[in-house]
C-alpha cells in the first residue's frame, strides 16, 4: 500500500513539474543565501579567533604602557627579576610586497603554553627558530613572505591569516623597534613572592583577560548586519516555499480524498507526505548549500577586503568547508520546508473524508486570517515604535528593524485590497470593474510573493539610502581630509630635514603628520600632533565645537576629538580627556570620521613635540598651486622615489575604491534579494495560471479576446508590483532611518546625515516593476496562447 | 658528574625538539661531536673565582644545589636549587642575539609532600646569568649570590613554595675525577666537574602550612662540558652523600642500553682532601622500586665501596619526589643506613612508563 500511495503522491509532482521546481528552487535559493552568509561568518569568525589565538589574548592578563605603543625591553626583566612570570610581545604591521601584516614576535622560552604561538614553535626547530631570522606564517602569508624577504619561512597552517610569528629580536629588527616591546603576557600561575606592580613598573597597567577577542566584539555587528541580511533572504525563500508547499496540497486534496476513500489510514499518509517533503528539502539543501558555498566563495573577498578597511582585521580570502554553516544550511532548509507546510498539513489532518476536493484557494484570505493578520501587524508595529524610542543596542537596533518590516509584510494585503476596493468603486465600465474585482480576489494568493517583493523594495531603498549617504559623507569627509594637494611618504625618505627645508621654500604649506597609538579613556585610540594653518580652519567641519577652536588646540589648550571617541567615552565639548600621566585638556570639537574605527584625538605640532619627543613625522601634506610641478621637482631635485608622493586626486580614487569595496557585499545581497523576489512572483503568476482558468473561460466566452485577457493580466501584475514597490518607498526610508541613526551609531560609532536620492529610488522601482513585468510575462503569454479548446473544457469541468 | 650532563641535556632535547619524545629522540645533538665547542681536556688548573662562572665555549654547564635539611621538629626536608646553561652556539652576545639559554629547576621535599617548579630564560637580556665575581647566579627572582662562593644567599619561588637560605662553606672544593676532569664513559666522554660539598645552612622555607625555620647541610656541584654522554647510555642513577662521622662520597652509575653500567666515586674526607675511584669500583644494586608516575624507579639501593670498606643502605625519604617538569626525572634526599650511616641527595633519570 505505501509504494502506491507514494507512487500517487509522486505523479502529482509528475503533473506539476513546474512546482516541484518552484519548491525545490525556492528552497534552495532560500537556503543558498542563508548558508552563504553563515559560510562568511563562519570563515570570518575562525580568522579572527585565530588572529586571538595566536598569543591566546583572551586567556591571559596583559601588561600595557599607561601611554604610548610600546615599553623598554628593560621593564620585561625587570619584571621576571622581580618575581612576575610575563613574557614579551613586540607587535606591529609590517609592509611585504605592497600589503601590510602583523607581525608578532614572541619570546619562546618564556611564552605560556595554549596558544597557537607556542603549538606553532612547538613543531618548528627551536634552535633553527632561534638562530636564523625564522618567520613562521599561513600558507598565503608564507607565499608573500617568501617572495618578498629573504628570511627563512615556515609554514603553518593554524597560524591566523595575515599573521607572522617571529622570534621577538627578528620581529624588533623587522619593525625597526629594537629594544622596544609592545606589552607583557602574564603568565596564569605566578609564584608566592612577586614585588607589587605599582613599586616596580608604575607606567603599566594590568588588562584584564576577558575570554573574548577586541577583533571579534568589534566586528560582532558587521557579522550581525550579514546574518539579518542572510535571514530576510530566508524569509524571502520561504514565502516562496510556503506559497508553492500551500498550493501542492490543494491541488493533491482530491487525491488525498481519493486515497483516504481507498483505505489508507490518514496517519500513514500524513507520515509519507511529510517523508516526501523531508527527502525534497533534503534535495534542495544540498542544492542550497552548493549555490551557498558559490555565493560565499564569489563574496569572500570582498567581505574580506570590507573588514580589512573597517576593522583592520585580516580575514581568509578562501573559503574553507566548515559543518558550522553547511549543517545550519541543512536545518533551515528542513526547518523551512516543515515550517511552510505546517498550516497545509494541519488542514489536511483534520479535513474529513468525504469533503469537497474543490480548491480552498480562494478561501484563503477568510476573516479569521484577516483578523489575526491585523492583529499581528499592530502589535508588531508597536513593538517597533516602542523600540525605536526606548531601545539601546544593536540588537534592539535590529530587532526595531524586523518589528518594523514584519510588521509591513502583513500590514500589505489589506493596504492592498482597501485600495483595489477604492479602485473597484471608482469603476465605471463593467470591464474595468472585473479587472479590479479580479485583481483583489488574487490577493491572498499573491499575497505572499508581494510581501516578498515588499520586503526586498524596501531592504533595497534603505540599504541603497544608507550606502548612499554614507558615500557622500564620506566623499565630503575626505574633501575635507584631502585638502592638500600633495602627501609625501616619510618612510621613503633618507633626509628628512632635507626634505623640510625643500618644502619650505618651494610649497604654500607643509603639513606633517604624526601620530602615536594611545589608551584614551581605557579604549584604543590614536593621538595626532597636527600643525594648524588655513588647511584646518578653512576645511575641517565640526560636528560641535566652541568658536576658535582651532587657536585652542594651537595653543595645546584643547583637543580635538572623532565622533567615535566622543560617543564611546561620551566625551562632550567640554569634558576632560587625559592624554597621558599630567596631561589632561579640554575637548574643543567633535569631527566625524568615517575613516577609521577608533578614536583620535588631535592635539597641536608643539604640544606633540612636548609630549612624544620620539615620535617623526611619518607624511607630509604639502599645500602647493602647482601640484604638478613640485612632484617633479621632488622627484627630480631631491631624488625621492615615485612610490613615496601621492597626489589628492591618487588618494581619493583610491580611498573611494576602499569605499565601493566595503559595500560591494551589501549590494550584491540587495540585488540576490530582489531577484528571490522576482522568482516569488513569477512562481506565485504560474501556479496561479492554471487556478485562475475558471474565472477567465467565462470572460473569455463573453468575448474577450485571450489577447486582451494576457494584456490585462500583465497590467494586473504590473499594477500589483507597482502598489507594492509604492508602498516599499516609505519603509525603506524608515529602515534607512534605523540604519543610519541606530544601527550604524552601535556598530561603528558615527550617526551619519540621512540624504534622499529620488533618482536612485526611481530607477529601483523601474527594476523591480521590470522584474514585476518580466515574471508576469511568460504566464500572460502562455494564456495568449492557449488553446481555445483548453478554455472551453473549463465549461465540461466538475466546477 | 654525568648525571647533570644528562639533566641538562634532556632539558635542551626538550627545547629542541618538543616535548614528550626526548627520550626517544637519544639526545640528538649531544652524543654526537660538538661542532665548534670546546672540549673538555685533562691537565685544565681552574681558575677561582673565574671559573665559577659561565663558560660560553661549552655547549653546556650548570650551578647545582642539593640541601639536606631538618626543621624545628626533627623533621627531615630536601630542597634543590639548579641553573642550566645550554648554547645554540659557542658565543655570547648582547640581547634576543644571545645563543645561550637558561633554565632553573627549584624543588622543596618533605616525607609526604614533593613540590617542584621551572623557569626558562634566554642569555643576553638580563634575564638569567652568572658572574663570577662577585658571586651571582640568578634566573628570574630565583638567586645564588655572595661576595664568594662561600658565603651565599639562595632564594627561589613557586606558586607554591618558597625558599631563602644562608650558607656558609666549613670546607675546601673539591675537585672530581683527575683534578676536575672526570670521565663519563669507557669511550672517554668527559666533563669539568668540581664541587662544594661544606655548606652549612639556615633558612627559612615556606609552604602552604607556612613558614619552617631549618637548618642542615648543603652541596653544590659545578660542571660543564660539550659532548659527555655515549651514545649507548641510557640513564644514570647518581649519589652525594654526607656521612655522620664527617667523610662524604659522590658516585654515579650510568647505565647502558646493553643492561651494563660505567660507575665513577669521590671518596671526600672530612678535610676535603679527595680520592677518585674509577669504573667498577663502586657497585650500585636496586633493592626496592617504587611506582612513581607510571615508572618503576629504584628508592632503595645496596651501595659498596670495598677499597673503603663501605656496604651502605640508601633509602628515599620521599618515594615520591618526582620532578614533574618538562622533562621528568626523579631527585630527592635520601637517608643512609649500615656501615656509614648520614644523609644525602639521589638523582636518577632515564627510567621509562611502563
Amino acid at each position: 500500500m505505501t509504494g502506491a500511495v507514494l507512487s500517487a503522491l509522486a505523479s502529482h509532482w509528475r503533473r506539476n513539474r513546474l512546482q516541484l521546481l518552484t519548491l525545490v528552487l525556492g528552497l534552495a535559493l532560500a537556503t543558498a543565501l542563508w548558508s552563504g552568509v553563515q559560510a562568511i561568518n563562519a570563515e570570518a569568525r575562525a580568522s579572527y579567533d585565530a588572529a586571538a589565538a595566536t598569543l591566546a589574548e583572551g586567556q591571559f592578563d596583559q601588561l600595557v604602557p599607561r601611554e604610548g605603543d610600546s615599553m623598554a625591553q628593560e621593564v620585561f626583566v625587570t619584571l621576571r627579576r622581580a618575581g612576575w612570570l610575563v613574557s614579551p610581545v613586540v607587535e606591529g604591521r609590517l609592509r611585504v610586497g605592497g600589503t601590510a601584516v602583523r607581525l608578532v614576535g614572541v619570546d619562546p622560552l618564556t611564552a605560556p603554553a595554549g596558544s597557537t604561538a607556542s603549538a606553532a614553535l612547538a613543531r618548528t626547530d627551536l634552535a633553527g627558530f632561534l638562530r636564523a631570522p625564522t618567520l613562521v606564517a599561513g600558507p598565503e602569508t608564507a607565499a608573500l613572505l617568501a617572495a618578498n624577504l629573504p628570511n627563512p619561512v615556515l609554514r603553518d597552517q593554524t597560524v591566523a591569516p595575515g599573521t607572522v610569528l617571529a622570534d621577538i629580536g627578528v620581529a624588533q629588527e623587522l619593525l625597526g623597534r629594537a629594544g622596544r616591546i609592545s606589552r607583557l603576557i602574564v603568565l596564569t600561575d605566578q609564584p608566592l613572592r612577586q614585588r607589587p606592580l605599582a613599586e616596580i613598573a608604575p607606567d603599566l597597567m594590568l588588562r584584564h583577560a576577558d575570554g573574548a577577542s577586541d577583533v571579534g566584539r568589534l566586528t560582532d555587528s558587521f557579522h550581525l548586519n550579514l546574518t539579518a541580511f542572510g535571514f530576510l533572504s530566508f524569509a524571502v525563500g520561504i514565502f516562496i516555499v510556503h506559497g508553492a508547499i500551500g498550493l501542492a496540497f490543494e491541488q493533491r486534496r482530491g487525491m488525498v480524498r481519493t486515497l483516504r476513500a481507498l483505505g489508507v489510514p490518514l496517519r500513514r499518509l500524513i507520515v509519507l507526505m511529510v517523508l516526501e517533503l523531508v527527502v525534497l528539502a533534503t534535495l534542495a539543501g544540498a542544492l542550497g548549500i552548493v549555490l551557498g558555498y558559490l555565493i560565499a566563495t564569489l563574496l569572500m573577498p570582498d567581505v574580506a577586503a570590507t573588514i580589512q578597511g573597517l576593522y583592520g582585521a585580516d580575514v581568509a580570502g578562501t573559503l574553507h568547508i566548515r559543518p558550522a554553516w553547511w549543517l545550519s544550511g541543512m536545518a533551515m532548509s528542513l526547518g523551512g520546508a516543515l515550517f511552510a507546510s505546517a498550516s497545509a498539513m494541519w488542514r489536511l489532518a483534520r479535513m474529513p473524508v468525504l469533503a469537497s476536493a474543490g480548491g480552498r484557494a480562494w478561501a484563503l484570505a477568510s476573516g479569521r486570517t484577516r483578523k489575526l493578520q491585523a492583529a499581528a501587524t499592530v502589535v508588531l508595529l508597536v513593538a517597533a515604535g516602542v523600540l525605536a524610542i526606548v531601545g539601546g543596542g544593536l540588537i534592539a537596533g535590529f530587532a526595531l528593524l524586523s518589528c518594523l518590516l514584519l510588521g509591513a509584510a502583513l500590514a500589505l494585503p489589506s493596504c492592498l485590497a482597501a485600495i483595489l476596493r477604492f479602485g473597484e468603486g471608482r469603476a465605471v465600465r463593467v470591464m474595468v470593474q472585473w479587472f479590479w474585482a479580479d485583481t483583489r480576489q488574487q490577493l491572498p494568493s499573491l499575497g505572499l510573493a508581494l510581501m516578498a517583493l515588499l520586503l526586498a523594495m524596501a531592504a533595497n531603498v534603505g540599504v541603497s539610502t544608507m550606502v548612499s549617504s554614507f558615500r557622500l559623507t564620506f566623499t565630503g569627509f575626505l574633501d575635507q581630509r584631502l585638502s592638500a594637494e600633495l602627501y609625501v611618504n616619510a618612510n621613503g625618505v633618507a633626509d628628512p630635514a632635507a626634505l623640510m627645508r625643500f618644502l619650505e621654500t618651494r610649497a604654500d604649506a607643509v603639513l606633517p603628520t604624526m601620530s602615536v597609538d594611545a589608551t584614551l579613556a581605557g579604549l584604543p585610540a590614536e593621538i595626532f600632533g597636527a600643525r594648524i594653518g588655513y588647511t584646518y580652519r578653512e576645511n575641517w567641519r565640526f560636528l560641535d565645537a566652541v568658536p576658535a577652536v582651532w587657536d585652542e588646540v594651537e595653543e595645546g589648550k584643547a583637543v580635538v576629538i572623532n565622533e567615535q571617541l566622543s560617543r564611546r567615552a561620551d566625551l562632550r565639548v567640554g569634558a576632560m580627556l587625559a592624554l597621558g600621566p599630567g596631561l589632561s585638556l579640554p575637548v574643543a570639537g567633535v569631527v566625524g570620521d568615517y575613516g577609521n574605527p577608533i578614536g583620535q584625538a588631535i592635539i597641536g605640532e608643539a604640544l606633540f613635540r612636548q609630549a612624544f619627543p620620539d615620535i617623526k613625522p611619518v607624511r607630509y601634506g604639502v599645500r602647493t598651486s602647482d601640484p604638478g610641478g613640485l612632484r617633479e621637482a621632488l622627484l627630480e631635485e631631491l631624488g625621492l622615489p615615485p612610490s613615496s608622493i601621492v597626489d589628492q586626486s591618487a588618494l581619493k580614487a583610491f580611498s573611494l575604491s576602499v569605499f565601493e569595496r566595503t559595500f560591494s557585499v551589501t549590494g550584491a545581497l540587495n540585488v540576490l534579494t530582489l531577484a528571490v523576489a522576482a522568482f516569488a512572483i513569477l512562481m506565485s503568476l504560474l501556479t496561479l495560471a492554471a487556478m485562475r482558468l475558471p474565472q477567465m473561460a467565462p470572460v473569455w466566452a463573453m468575448g474577450t479576446t485571450q489577447r486582451r485577457l494576457a494584456g490585462l493580466e500583465i497590467l494586473r501584475t504590473v499594477l500589483l508590483a507597482g502598489i507594492t514597490t509604492l508602498m516599499a518607498l516609505p519603509l525603506g526610508l524608515a529602515l534607512a532611518w534605523v540604519l543610519l541613526a541606530i544601527v550604524n551609531v552601535e556598530a561603528f560609532g558615527w550617526r551619519l546625515p540621512m540624504y534622499l536620492f529620488p533618482a536612485e529610488y526611481i530607477r529601483l522601482m523601474l527594476f523591480a516593476l521590470a522584474a514585476a513585468l518580466l515574471a508576469g510575462l511568460w504566464p500572460a503569454w502562455r494564456l495568449a496562447r492557449m488553446e481555445p479548446a483548453a478554455l472551453l473544457r473549463i465549461f465540461a469541468n466538475e466546477r | 658528574m654525568n648525571a647533570r650532563a644528562w639533566n641538562c641535556a634532556a632539558a635542551l632535547t626538550v627545547l629542541l625538539f618538543g616535548f614528550g619524545n626526548a627520550f626517544a629522540q637519544g639526545f640528538a645533538g649531544l652524543g654526537t661531536d660538538a661542532e665548534g665547542f670546546s672540549v673538555p681536556e685533562a691537565g685544565k688548573q681552574f681558575q677561582f673565582p673565574r671559573d665559577h662562572g659561565p663558560h660560553p665555549d661549552y655547549r653546556i654547564e650548570w650551578w647545582y644545589l642539593t640541601a639536606n635539611l631538618t626543621g624545628p621538629d626533627g623533621a627531615d626536608y630536601g630542597l634543590q636549587w639548579t641553573l642550566f646553561r645550554s648554547a645554540l652556539a659557542p658565543a655570547e652576545a648582547e640581547g634576543w642575539e644571545s645563543p645561550q639559554l637558561w633554565f632553573g629547576h627549584a624543588a622543596v621535599t618533605s616525607a609526604l609532600t614533593h613540590r617542584a617548579t621551572e623557569r626558562f630564560a634566554r642569555g643576553g637580556t638580563g634575564q638569567a646569568g652568572v658572574t663570577a665575581e662577585p658571586f651571582a647566579a640568578w634566573i628570574d627572582d630565583w638567586q645564588m649570590v655572595g661576595d664568594s662562593l662561600d658565603r651565599l644567599r639562595l632564594t627561589a619561588t613557586g606558586t607554591d613554595f618558597a625558599y631563602d637560605i644562608e650558607m656558609q662553606a666549613q670546607g675546601p672544593l673539591v675537585l672530581h675525577g683527575n683534578h676536575g676532569y672526570s670521565v663519563k664513559s669507557a669511550k672517554g666522554q668527559a666533563s669539568y666537574y668540581y664541587s662544594q660539598p661544606f655548606f652549612a645552612v639556615e633558612g627559612t622555607l615556606t609552604l602552604p602550612e607556612g613558614e619552617v625555620p631549618v637548618r642542615g647541610t648543603a652541596w653544590l656541584d659545578r660542571e660543564w662540558s660539550s659532548q659527555p654522554l655515549a651514545q649507548d647510555q641510557a640513564g644514570w642513577d647518581w649519589f652525594s652523600l654526607s656521612f655522620d662521622a664527617g667523610e662524604k662520597l659522590m658516585g654515579f652509575s650510568l647505565r647502558d642500553t646493553a643492561g651494563g653500567s660505567f660507575t665513577s666515586a669521590t671518596w671526600i674526607e672530612a678535610d676535603g682532601s679527595a680520592t677518585p675511584y674509577g669504573d667498577g669500583n663502586l657497585v650500585a644494586t636496586p633493592l626496592e622500586t617504587s611506582r612513581v608516575d607510571g615508572r618503576d624507579v629504584p628508592t632503595r639501593w645496596r651501595l659498596t665501596l670495598p677499597d673503603r670498606a663501605l656496604d651502605i643502605t640508601v633509602g628515599a625519604l620521599n618515594t615520591q619526589a618526582w620532578m614533574n617538569l618538562s622533562i621528568p626525572y626523579w631527585e630527592g634526599p635520601v637517608r643512609v643506613i649500615g656501615t656509614h650511616p648520614g644523609k644525602g641527595y639521589l638523582e636518577m633519570t632515564g627510567y621509562e612508563p611502563r
